[in-house]
């Protein structure tokens, strides 16, 4: 009896979850498709002297597009040299002792809202206006770091797990052969590790596109135009989706706000995508101990 | 440097050999410093978000202002500046979305375990892996469209922005964090079983419900508390879709704000200093909880396996 009342609630949820994500995709995408042209990007402006930045495009999602590729790359730049190497020092630098706290420091920041990262920003501008630089404001770069934040705990772990994973004869051998640990690490285990911390890469440029509430905080706008620099106001992809949910009046900018949410999807979903095919190409190639890739 | 030894070099060999040596133990002392510095400025990060939050909360202690934080009401054009609403707000939301989505993760796990077909299994997980990727904004986006006028016109006396509309989001947006949780789990545990119940005369759901559920138990909690704090993190479908007024909500039909939308909130309009001071209180509060979470979750994880103590 009670297997038979299991069963039939399994079917029911997965019906209903199959159901009601297929349904929401299906109505994104039939929605976006059809706002898909040179119109959703560039609104009015001539293409060229939009892509230039000669003309401001008022009606497009351009420099939306143009603030978010702006805000991963920086992020990236920033979270990419400290994630890798924090993974390598917890992989095979740390000591036990040390290695549990700085474990658990990286879990703790796993684990914080993102919305919190974006009021540590902001309260580190409050902090600079009262105290060092009057005229700080939030900014770009300011986003930037606290996405950063965010991410970094998946480039740790994914580097750290990754490292962690090599066969321990990898290791041995380029250590046998001479190398010294670092040259072990740069020429042989970080090599062999490449397409897990790759992968870790994806993911955290994923999350750092996606994510509202940090630059919500920290100086995104709705009608920036190009961003003006790292230390000016910006517009971004995420942002531009929420702000039109709210604010759309017309059919014409509800349509927009579908086009911009499906194009922020197709990226996630592509950068999704490529993740988690590195990632299964790591785990086949180790576990048939093929170690020479 | 042994080897080294045996070998007669000329002296000027030797000599090359050693600066050679000192250099490289050199570079490995500057790489294995910078390598200390990247992480300690990694998890230095989490001690400089907690020092600001504090930092910007010690006025209120040193104020007095504590108990006017920790009030009932939010009017802060009256002076009150209460944020116990968005206190009650994030743990009705959270709990009324892990109550949505947790029953719905078992049932699919089970379902990937023994209670379905087998060939569904494969792209059942495809499509929840895939759901992870979901951007929350486009979770928003879609419900403000889609499900808030369905609510509408099915409850006319509600907004539509309410209590009930963000629960559904916020279910189907921690749905993958639990499935994903426990089906590791259930298949570290059905490595260990599968033989030994099959051979027992266990059909695959039996060994499911009577075997590998109670050995699972481990994963189930830490799927829920995950679930939840995952839930109570949540910042973009609250904003946009639970309607944010600073109430207690009475019914599912209700507009509640939560304590991370109270923060984007006050960000975005007010300016007053007793405003602010509130949302690092709010701050602090969901750091806590987060944290404690994470600490709870690493007790779970490094007690002795239960699938151990047993087979």
């Amino acid at each position: 009896m009670a297997y038979f009342l299991a069963r039939g609630f399994a079917w029911l949820a997965v019906a209903a979850v199959l159901g009601v994500v297929l349904l929401f995709l299906g109505f994104l995408v039939v929605r976006g498709l059809s706002t898909f042209n040179l119109g959703l990007f560039f609104g009015k402006t001539p293409v060229w002297a939009a892509i230039t930045g000669r003309l401001p495009v008022w009606h497009g999602i351009w420099p939306a597009c143009v603030g978010t590729i702006l805000l991963v790359l920086l992020a990236s730049g920033l979270a990419l040299p400290l994630g890798v190497a924090s993974g390598i020092y917890l992989a095979h630098y740390a000591q036990d002792a040390w290695k549990r706290w700085f474990g658990l420091a990286v879990e703790v920041l796993a684990g914080i809202p993102s919305i919190l990262m974006g009021l540590f920003g902001f309260a580190l501008i409050l902090f600079l206006k009262k105290t060092f630089v009057p005229q700080a404001n939030t900014c770009l770069l300011l986003s930037a770091c606290c996405l950063a934040l965010l991410v970094l705990p998946y480039l740790i772990f994914m580097t750290q797990t990754t490292l962690e994973s090599l066969p321990e004869e990898l290791r041995l051998a380029g250590l046998s052969l001479g190398f010294t640990p670092w040259q072990n690490m740069l020429h042989v285990l970080l090599p062999a590790a490449s397409r897990g911390v790759l992968s870790g890469v994806i993911l955290a440029v994923g999350r750092a596109a996606e994510d509202t509430a940090v630059i919500l905080l920290t100086g995104v706008v709705a009608n920036a135009g190009l961003p003006s620099g790292i230390l000016g106001k910006y517009e971004a992809l995420p942002f531009h989706i929420f702000y039109l949910a709210s604010q759309a009046r017309t059919e014409a900018e509800l349509a927009k706000g579908f086009g911009a949410a499906l194009i922020l999807l197709l990226i996630t979903a592509a950068l999704f995508l490529g993740a988690y095919y590195l990632k299964s190409t790591v785990t086949k190639s180790w576990d048939q101990k093929d170690l020479l890739i | 440097m042994s080897i080294q030894r045996e070998i007669p070099l000329a002296p000027t060999a030797e000599a090359a050999l050693k600066t050679h040596w000192r250099r490289l133990n050199r570079r490995q002392g500057r790489v294995q410093a910078l390598l200390l510095l990247a992480t300690l400025i990694s998890c230095g990060s989490v001690v400089a978000i907690l020092g600001f939050l504090t930092y910007f909360t010690v006025p209120i202690l040193t104020e007095g202002h504590l108990t006017a934080i920790f009030s009932w009401s939010w009017r802060p054009f009256h002076g009150k500046f209460g944020i116990l609403p968005m206190v009650a707000g994030s743990l009705c939301l959270a709990a009324s979305a892990m109550a949505v989505a947790y029953p719905l993760g078992l049932g699919i796990c089970g379902f990937a375990h023994g209670l379905g077909p087998r060939w569904l299994r494969g792209p059942l997980m495809g499509l929840i892996n895939f759901m992870t990727s979901i951007p929350t904004v486009v979770y928003g986006f879609v419900s403000v469209i889609f499900l808030v006028p369905l609510v509408r016109t099915t409850f006319p006396a509600s907004t539509g922005y309410s209590w009930l509309t963000a629960t559904l989001t916020l279910s189907l947006m921690i749905l993958p964090t639990i499935v994903l949780l426990i089906q590791a789990q259930l298949q570290q545990v059905d490595a260990k079983v599968r033989l030994a119940s099959a051979a027992l005369g266990f059909s695959p759901s039996q060994t499911l419900l009577w075997v590998m559920r109670p050995l699972a138990a481990r994963g189930l909690w830490a799927a829920a508390v995950l679930g939840f704090s995952r839930a109570l993190g949540d910042t973009l479908i609250a904003l946009m879709v639970a309607g944010n007024a600073p109430q207690v909500p009475h019914s599912m039909l209700d507009s509640i704000r939560t304590l991370t939308a109270h923060i984007a909130l006050v960000v975005a309009t007010d300016s007053t200093s007793r405003a602010y001071q509130s949302i690092f209180v709010s701050g602090l509060i969901l750091f806590a909880v987060t944290g404690a979470v994470n600490l709870s979750l690493r007790r779970l994880q490094s007690r002795t396996p239960a699938g151990k103590r047993h087979a």
